[in-house]
């Protein structure tokens, strides 16, 4: 029955001159979620509107899921396009609409007529009531609301005539590409996946970096984010996932440093990598899954001295939310089960029974002095030998 | 170089296995239930394998049936014989270390209103008859004991056992699962008093996906998958007719020179346990008649020093275990991160048994059964050998472990 979407967009629409190129941008990103489904399709922009035009068969349920994962769209109508064969014909097709979509028939509703075709012989007002009066003699039991009606019908007359009632929320946000690109520490965990795809919601284009330390971390762990990544680029596009072997700086800090420091050392050398990486590769921003308070290394002062490493700003889009809200959004965009998967990341594998939770600045820098041998050296290595990884 | 040493885990196939599994499914691919030629050439795929295995376990070939498995040889073994025997009585018995399949089959069937019996095992993994005498009860229907420990590798009284059960009750079904035992050793069924052999393909160089089950045609069993009728209707399906030709090759392979390549595969595994035990700190579990404390005391046990007699007595011990399976826990090191340092450098080993690996680590039932202290019961590896096994293999294994044991214990969670 229905053979074409219309795309609503919210916060597109406010965007000014620029107007267009967040438009262009949506266009592509459907194009592109679309080449997912089966069947061919066509998107385009009439009149400040973005149709998706089926061009063949298609998997109507699986077209809406590849649709709800582009950000930008705040809504997806399903619309039936019917060919202009007379008002009389109209009448019968609205009401055979009806009947379908919903059969207990027992809802309140209003016509919504617009005319851009103005040479139709009725207008918008007479269009509305005249349907109005079809619908009334069909269904009995279904009343005219016009200030809260259940069923909004919208009939646009152009060169075919488009009927369209239904409205399936879309993610919201901006299309994936209008808001520059971002650096993402990928973990294995549930925090990090959410995070890009928070980020990503705002436009911003994602990058990711993982650090693993084989053999204390397995190819298995490597593979559960790299399958991380691949859920989180349905929603941003493809992701260039940067993997570092951090094993060599995290013998060298464990050796030379306090041990209860271990962590809090290893995460500001884990942001200076990612920065340099950002650095290099045209990225904004840094990106991580950290939430105020969740463990030792992301107490107050931690993620203070955390954040010192880094002239770039740090974004960190969970810093206030309880981990079961988290947890929430890992399910509704499911990474949560490959999150859970259990396999030691680097972050775990040394740490100290308790942890530093106030780290002092001066401490720690002093005690970085004892790594100033041969931590350059290391990190140049570990920069020289990552592996890229193109996730799609 | 590239050692594999997971050989309990899977084999690599033999060639001749390879080449006739590719044989019958690009030229004789027929089904067996085909009344056409192609069909009639696919069963004589079918009834070779039969006569083959028959003749190996010097039974008859009416008792051979294909599985898709060890597995699935364990659950029709214990599902099969304990519906069909309900009236007889409801209680089971079987030992703590046995494989999930047999252990994960005996909780189901406990939750459909039967009894089980978890034997303890020794220190060194092995059932005490003792123990079995006592567990048999009036209402006793099946006992479940494994030929061969898939994660020590301790070799199980199976004919004392089989003599002690028929002798208090004749009618108790016998089941053993031999999947790590067969191709190892010759069992036969009937001296054995062994009522029920699972056998897997992929453990002898054979294909995945493919085992036998013997049944002994005296016993009552039901199917558990039902169909077509196949094989008798007690496991109805298509033939997997490529697997159990190359199950069948592998079969006769592996059993041409048995004592000698088991001879060349124990002289190697000794060579591995002396060598590794010159490590301080490291224990080799399920070795009958040792106790396992080579570090705390190395010159009485495994010290290259000592007088020949006492190496021939070593070597004896070693031959009352399976020849190649080895268990070694390192102290101090946890066995995932020694498993992947061994990785890094092409020497491909187990932790614990890799067929419960995938998920959570969880400490092994068979280490807890013999009693192995918990500091070492997540530091504790597998090595298991097969025929492709060489000396160089080893000896280049032995030099990696000297190089990295010592560099990660350094490294470890204070």
């Amino acid at each position: 029955m229905f053979t074409s979407f219309l795309i609503k967009y919210a916060e597109i629409g406010v965007k000014g001159k620029n107007r267009y190129l967040f438009e262009d941008a949506l266009v592509q990103q459907i194009r592109h979620a679309l080449k997912r489904c089966e069947g061919s399709f066509e998107v385009h922009k009439t009149q400040g509107r973005i149709y998706v035009d089926a061009l063949s068969e298609f998997d109507f349920d699986e077209t809406v899921e590849q649709l709800k994962t582009v950000f930008g769209i705040s809504g997806i109508c399903p619309v039936v396009v019917l060919e202009d064969q007379g008002f009389e014909q109209l009448g019968r097709d609205v009401v055979s609409y009806i009947e379908t979509v919903y059969p207990e028939k027992n809802k309140t509703f209003k016509v919504a007529a617009r005319r851009a075709r103005k040479n139709y012989p009725m207008d918008s007002m007479e269009i509305n009531a005249e349907m109005g009066g079809v619908i009334l003699d069909a269904f009995p039991n279904m009343a005219v609301d016009v200030h809260n009606p259940d069923v909004l019908l919208n009939i646009e007359i152009r060169e075919k005539i488009y009927l369209y009632s239904i409205i399936i929320p879309g993610p919201g946000g901006m299309p994936v590409g209008t808001n520059g690109k971002g650096m993402l520490l990928l973990s294995g965990g549930i925090d990090s996946p959410v995070a890009g795809y928070m980020i990503a919601k705002r436009g911003v284009k994602i990058d990711a970096v993982y650090f693993h330390a084989p053999p204390y971390t397995s190819e298995r762990a490597k593979q559960k984010v790299v399958d991380l990544a691949r859920i989180v680029s349905r929603y941003t596009g493809s992701i260039y996932l940067h993997v570092i072997n951090f094993t060599d700086i995290q013998l060298y800090i464990y050796e030379k440093c306090p041990h209860d420091e271990l962590t809090i050392i290893m995460r500001r050398y884990m942001m200076k990598i990612a920065e340099h990486i950002a650095k290099e590769t045209q990225c904004l921003g840094l990106i991580t899954g950290e939430s105020i308070g969740q463990v030792a290394s992301q107490t107050m002062h931690s993620l203070a001295v955390t954040n010192e490493v880094c002239e770039l700003p740090v974004y960190r889009p969970l810093i206030g939310m309880d981990k079961q809200e988290i947890v929430e959004i890992s399910e509704k965009i499911n990474t949560y089960e490959t999150s859970i998967l259990p396999y030691e990341d680097c972050c775990t594998i040394f740490v100290a029974k308790h942890p530093v939770t106030k780290p002092n600045l001066n401490v720690i820098k002093k005690h970085e002095q004892n790594l100033r041998e041969k931590i350059d050296e290391l990190m140049e290595t570990a920069l020289e030998t990552e592996e890229l990884i193109v996730v799609s | 170089m590239e050692v594999y040493l997971d050989n309990s885990a899977t084999t690599r196939s033999y060639d001749c296995v390879a080449e006739i599994v590719a044989k019958v499914m690009l030229e004789d691919y027929g089904n067996p239930s085909s009344m056409h030629m192609k069909g009639v050439e696919a069963e004589r795929y079918i009834r070779y394998a039969k006569e083959t295995i028959a003749k190996n376990l010097k039974v008859s070939e009416k008792e051979i049936l294909f599985t898709s498995g060890g597995t699935e040889s364990d659950n029709l073994a214990l599902i099969g014989t304990a519906m069909a025997n309900r009236r007889a009585g409801c209680h089971l018995i079987t030992t703590r270390i046995e494989h999930p399949a047999i252990l994960q089959t005996m909780h189901y069937l406990e939750g459909q209103g039967f009894q089980a019996t978890y034997l303890p095992v020794d220190e060194n993994g092995c059932v005490r008859l003792e123990d079995l005498r006592r567990a048999i009860r009036r209402d006793t229907i099946l006992v479940s004991i494994m030929h061969t420990n898939n994660e020590i590798g301790s070799l199980q009284p199976i004919e004392e056992a089989g003599a002690l059960i028929k002798s208090i009750n004749p009618r108790i079904i016998f089941h053993v699962d031999a999947v790590q035992g067969y191709g190892k050793f010759r069992i036969y069924p009937k001296k054995m008093n062994i009522d029920l052999l699972s056998v897997s393909g992929h453990k002898i160089h054979g294909p995945k996906g493919v085992g036998f089950l013997y049944i002994n045609e005296k016993i009552k069993i039901q199917p558990i998958l039902f169909g077509g009728g196949q094989q008798k209707g007690m496991r109805s399906g298509t033939e997997n007719v490529a697997g159990v030709a190359g199950l069948a090759k592998a079969v006769e392979r592996i059993y041409e020179n048995l004592e000698e390549e088991r001879d060349a595969m124990y002289s190697l595994k000794e060579r591995l346990i002396r060598g590794v035990t010159q490590l301080p700190d490291v224990r080799v579990n399920g070795i009958p008649g040792w106790d396992g404390s080579a570090s705390e005391n190395r010159d009485s046990a495994f010290d290259l020093r000592n007088d020949a007699s006492e190496n021939e007595e070593t070597a004896r011990k070693i031959r009352r275990s399976a020849p190649h399976v080895v268990s070694v826990s390192f102290r101090g090191i946890r066995s995932e991160v020694l498993l992947h340092a061994l990785e890094e450098r092409g020497i491909y080993v187990s932790a614990g048994s890799a067929c419960a690996s995938n998920k959570a680590p969880k400490p092994s039932d068979t280490l807890r059964a013999i009693g192995l202290e918990k500091d070492l019961l997540d530091s504790t590896l597998r090595l298991s050998l097969s025929v492709f096994t060489t000396q160089e293999e080893i000896d280049y294994t032995l030099q990696t472990l000297y190089d990295i044991v010592p560099v990660l214990r350094k490294y470890t969670r204070r």
